[in-house]
């Protein structure tokens, strides 16, 4: 049970929650427990939570969001890819940096951790389907 | 999961916001809104102490950089008390260490409002 997963095991985690904040939470800790499943550091998993969390805030604070975040994580060659998608139509903030007061930049403070913190970051906006982010996480005790 | 807010004066004249939880786009309107009402009410010096915050995301950040905007703008300031290296980790990489006193003790915080 408490074996890591083999480096070849592809495994599929899916987690659907409301589109409200209160539910937020939910899905760190769920990202943490699979990352944890694959021996990834303490500050590896912080970092995916903070990532994950920031992508659903940003899923939640922009208007016309879908009701739901479906929170995808594959765990394929012992890298965390994680899927964030909603139904609405919107994309994500442009990469800012914050270092003044400028509220606009405040707003991008979310998708610049997001691409601090993984190895890889993209996202989706399809016009009819929503819009879904995708990101990788590997852990540097576990080169793929 | 929720956030705890405790506001105390120090003998020193300023005023502690001991903040214990976890700090996200759910519970980061109740920060805003202690620390606001405590603007309101004329303090502008501040010291939020972190030390038992175990999460903070950029909602957070953007809390407490919307208090410091508002205290600078009646001449105060704001320094936070922070050890921890998984909280500290979020305020370097976004910068904000340039912008906010950080301290790893509550006393050389206050000392540095004076």
């Amino acid at each position: 049970m408490n074996d890591p997963v083999a480096n070849t095991a592809p495994e599929l985690v899916e987690l659907r929650i409301p589109a409200r904040a209160e539910w937020v939470a939910l899905a760190r800790l769920a990202v943490a427990t699979v990352a944890n499943r694959l021996n990834f550091s303490i500050e590896e998993i912080e970092d995916v939570k903070l990532a994950v969390a920031e992508a659903c805030a940003a899923v939640i604070q922009h208007e016309g969001h879908g009701e739901f975040i479906v929170l995808s994580c594959d765990t394929r060659d012992g890298a965390l890819q994680v899927r964030v998608y909603d139904a609405g139509r919107h994309g994500l903030p442009a990469q800012e940096r914050s270092l003044n007061f400028d509220e606009a930049r405040i707003a991008g403070l979310g998708i610049f951790l997001i691409r601090t913190l993984m190895d890889e970051v993209s996202y989706d906006v399809h016009p009819q389907l929503g819009t879904e982010l995708q990101m990788l996480k590997r852990s540097l005790d576990r080169p793929v | 999961m929720d956030i705890k807010v405790n506001v105390r004066q120090a003998p020193s004249d300023c005023y502690v916001v001991d903040l214990s939880g976890e700090i996200d786009v759910y519970t980061s309107p109740k920060v805003k809104d202690a620390i606001g009402e405590l603007i309101d009410r004329g303090v502008y010096n501040l010291v939020i102490n972190l030390e038992k915050v175990r999460y903070i995301d950029s909602t957070g950040l953007g809390v407490l950089i919307g208090c410091l905007k508002r205290v600078r703008e009646h001449g105060g300031s704001v320094n936070l008390v922070c050890s921890n290296p998984q909280i500290r980790k979020i305020f370097d990489i976004t910068g904000l260490v340039k912008i906010f006193g950080i301290f790893d003790a509550e006393d050389a915080a206050m000392k540095a409002l004076a």
